[in-house]
């Protein structure tokens, strides 16, 4: 399967970025990336001379499961600590060596245009495909009034966008925060800046945890802490709403989104795909697993286009906005039930706990006398709480009720007839048919 | 090592020094944090869980999984001990595979239940280890109470009513305390002494007294403590042994398995102790397969265990057969022993196979023989009470006991394996001990 990509015109062997991140802070580690199959990277981010200077302590918070599993990750690394003429010089040599990869490189500098004019002809000598504004960083640099600072003011990011636009040749991708309100501002604002794309998520403000005996937020630098930016698994339901939101703004639809966050597996990436990103870039599963992930990640995404009979990555793009709708459209006459597979429950009782304590008593907990778990069909609002604690795979399911069907909680006949809430009774401000 | 698993008759130092020390090291030893948490967190938490009720002390075995997954091992060990204080011995000894573990729903789902024995075992030693005892004893009530027995059961007793404000003393036959914790369980499953280490941080709690070397009918009566005490718990045990009888010949060659065993606990130079090059042991619980196994893990070449009835009649689980099985011994089913006899030296002992006899249900010896070399037998076909039967009300040759562990004497409670209510477990003693605790502190106040 033919996983060629094309984003902005620039073209990789497959969908998959590595993000502008520790794993693309030189040519090293960009070499490694590229034998072992990822299609490109966005450079670490790069800034102004005299480099930045990072703590020289603990970088990074974890969240583990009880496995060690890293579930999220957060950090208080700033944008490379390297000269930035090393970075430039390592980045031509990578491209020139690797031409059908694709190489971004993310640019971050203060807010003053000659800032940004003096550093876009540098760049461009790398011959380098495109650039990424990293408007997201949220810890460190926004305090420097670069990073996440930016990408808060919609007016910022447009007025920063069109310096560069209007100072380089080269396709320009924005990249956002998720820290801040409705994202389809920022996002408005970026393209009317003339922004080629926009890329999410940066990471979420956060503190993943607090040292119980010193009382210092972690990573703890000598007694201290400081909110970092979070990443990972944990974050990627964050980033579908986010680049779903874009993808569905009449203002912004049809616009190029690369998609960021918690990108773990191929079936991440294809999420991400669906509902509007062309391509993603991935940093946290790279950061755990290594660089050998991408064959997964690309054997993955075939296999599943191969099955569902998809010619090419372009084809995926999208594919589940249209059934993304606002909650008002949800059809109300579409009714289901919990049922659970007798043969496959194990008799935990955990859906009768959760029904019971903090649900719709809808699951009774003894079948002719023995223990047994059952779903009481006259209370079952269909919440999906059983399935989400049940352990075992597909052993609680939801049954649709077929048209004519008696919903024994409410008593009355299932319609199929969509109808939602803009039209129901219980509405206020429902459409009434005329008198 | 001057023998070998080849030197001929009962012999010692069969086996290098290595080798012994090997053999009765821990046989599961305890968890580390790690993997402590990795297997608190299979716990699926159950609702009205059913290995709280698989458990006849009826631990709270969720909540102390979840008490470790949140590190908190003393919290979690308090758990366990509020309901068995003993709770330390039971997750090396008991067999979880028939109650707390085969009841997990993990086992119905993928044949791999959570280990809550070694759960048990990592949280209760990590408190242990730390020399804490988690109870205090309430102001003393003045009351008197005389338990019999320093076993599972009159411990567990003694504890509860201690921690209650009972002055309890007890009175134990032998010079050192533990009952079959100290004398009656295969050394491997508890090693570095812990038998004595648990009752030495159990009696933190004060107000109890042991009395040694007094055995009951002959140093005291039932009547005379009864005289002297408010209350009085029976938690003596079995004395007396269940007797093969092969032919006299055999007699010399025949021996408990339960002294086997004892020794074993209590020998310092596991070189000293003699075993035979072809050892038989009869019977098909516990006892037999412990003394089987520890035969082979001190040099015998060939132990075999000889049951009249089938696999699945045998009270020894499947893992402890299996056990067996991993460590050389056979399991010989069906067959009875019927005479010996003496070739070139070397006992042989005869054999016939049985069968179920389809109509009366009744074991029947068949025509098929067979013989099997012997140097020594260990009879291990159960122990019996033979004592206090015509004080009480007796059933099945025990002590009967109601629900509330109360005999047929007034002011008299008893529980464990002297009790008809016995299930020759560890666990239910402790769970008797403790319940006939809560009844006497019930009727007393």
């Amino acid at each position: 399967m033919n996983l060629q990509s094309e984003f902005l015109g620039i073209k990789s062997p497959n969908p998959f970025w590595l993000a502008s991140a520790p794993p693309t802070d030189k040519e090293y580690n960009v070499r490694r990336a590229f034998e072992a199959g990822w299609g490109g990277v966005v450079w670490k981010t790069l800034g102004l001379d005299p480099n930045i200077v990072n703590v020289n302590g603990p970088r990074y918070g974890a969240v583990w499961g009880p496995d060690r599993r890293l579930l999220g990750m957060n950090n208080i690394e700033l944008i490379t600590d390297r000269p930035l003429q090393t970075n430039l010089d390592e980045i031509k040599i990578v491209k020139k060596d690797y031409p059908d990869r694709a190489v971004i490189v993310s640019l971050m500098v203060p807010c003053e245009e000659d800032c940004w004019k003096s550093i876009l002809p540098k760049v461009e000598e790398t011959e380098a495909d495109g650039l990424e504004l990293n408007f997201g960083c949220p810890h460190g640099m926004s305090e420097r009034g670069m990073g996440s600072a930016v990408g808060q003011v919609p007016e910022y990011i447009e007025m920063v966008t069109r310096w560069v636009k209007s100072n380089t040749r080269m396709p320009v991708i924005v990249k956002l925060t998720p820290n801040i309100t409705d994202i389809r501002y920022p996002a408005r604002a970026a393209f009317k800046g003339g922004a080629d794309a926009v890329s999410l998520i940066n990471t979420v403000a956060s503190i993943v945890s607090v040292n119980l005996d010193t009382f210092s937020p972690e990573p703890s630098i000598d007694g201290k802490g400081t909110h970092g930016g979070y990443c990972g698994p944990a974050v990627k339901p964050i980033a579908l709403n986010l680049v779903s939101q874009i993808a569905r703004d009449p203002e912004t639809q049809n616009k190029d989104i690369s998609g960021i966050g918690g990108v773990t597996t191929w079936k991440d990436a294809a999420e991400f795909l669906t509902l509007g990103a062309g391509n993603v870039q991935v940093c946290t599963a790279a950061m755990t697993y290594g660089f050998g992930i991408i064959s997964e990640l690309t054997s993955g995404l075939s296999n599943w286009m191969k099955k569902k009979e998809i010619n090419s990555v372009s084809e995926i793009v999208g594919k589940a906005i249209s059934n993304v709708t606002d909650w008002q459209y949800l059809n109300l006459n579409h009714v289901t039930k919990a049922q659970i597979d007798q043969d496959l429950c194990i008799k935990c009782g955990r859906c009768y706990a959760v029904c019971e304590d903090t649900s719709h008593q809808a699951i009774s907990k003894t079948i002719n006398g023995e223990r047994g778990f059952e779903v009481i069909d006259e209370e079952c609002v269909a919440c999906n709480m059983c399935i989400n604690v049940c352990p075992v795979e597909n052993c609680i399911t939801m049954r649709n009720l077929e048209p004519g069907e008696i919903d024994k909680r409410t008593g009355q006949t299932v319609s199929d007839v969509y109808a939602n809430w803009t039209t129901h009774p219980n509405n206020p401000s429902s459409i009434k048919a005329a008198e | 090592m001057s023998n070998t698993k080849l030197s001929p008759g009962i012999v010692s130092s069969r086996l290098s020094k290595e080798d012994y020390l090997n053999n009765f090291s821990d046989a599961y030893p305890g968890f580390t944090n790690y993997e402590a948490k990795v297997e608190a967190d299979r716990c699926y938490f159950c609702y009205d869980a059913p290995c709280i009720s698989a458990c006849p002390t009826e631990i709270n075995i969720p909540l102390f999984i979840r008490q470790i997954s949140t590190e908190m091992e003393d919290e979690a060990a308090k758990t366990i001990f509020d309901q068995n204080i003993l709770g330390g011995m039971c997750a090396r000894v008991c067999p979880t595979e028939t109650l707390c573990e085969e009841a997990c729903v993990r086992e119905a789902a993928e044949g791999k239940p959570v280990k809550i024995g070694r759960l048990q075992r990592y949280a209760t030693d990590s408190i242990m280890e730390k020399n804490i005892h988690p109870y205090t004893r309430n102001e003393s009530n003045g009351k008197k109470i005389a338990v019999i027995g320093s076993g599972p059961a009159g411990l567990a007793c003694s504890h509860r009513l201690a921690m209650l404000g009972y002055n309890v003393e007890i009175y134990e036959s032998k010079n050192k305390p533990g009952g079959l914790n100290e004398y009656g369980i295969a050394t491997y499953k508890s090693v570095d002494d812990f038998a004595s280490k648990e009752i030495e941080w159990l009696l933190k709690i004060g107000g109890i007294q042991i009395n040694y070397n007094k055995t009951l009918g002959k140093d005291f009566s039932i009547d005379e403590l009864r005289k002297s005490y408010d209350a009085i718990f029976i938690g003596c045990g079995l004395q007396d042994t269940n007797k093969i009888s092969i032919d006299s010949s055999a007699d010399p060659l025949v021996e408990d398995a339960v002294d086997f065993i004892a020794d074993l606990r209590q020998v310092k130079d596991f070189s000293s102790l003699p075993i035979g090059r072809n050892v038989v042991v009869i019977g098909g619980g516990m006892t037999a397969i412990d003394a089987a196994v520890q035969s082979q893990l001190l040099g015998a070449e060939k132990v075999t265990i000889i049951y009249r009835r089938n696999l699945d009649n045998m009270s020894a689980s499947k893992k402890e057969q299996n056990n067996a099985t991993s460590k050389g011994v056979k399991i010989i089913t069906n067959a009875v022993p019927t005479s010996i006899y003496k070739q070139n030296g070397i006992h042989k002992l005869n054999l016939s196979y049985t069968e179920v006899d389809k109509y009366t249900g009744k074991l029947k010896e068949l025509e098929q023989t067979f013989s099997i070399e012997a140097d020594q037998i260990f009879c291990a076909i159960g122990q019996k009470f033979n004592n206090l039967l015509d004080v009480f009300k007796s059933h099945k040759g025990k002590i009967m006991i109601d629900e509330n562990c109360k005999t047929s004497v007034e002011n008299v409670w008893a529980g464990g394996d002297c009790v008809d209510k016995g299930e020759d477990l560890t666990v239910s003693a402790v769970a008797q001990g403790r319940n006939a605790a809560q009844a006497i502190h019930k009727s007393i106040f």
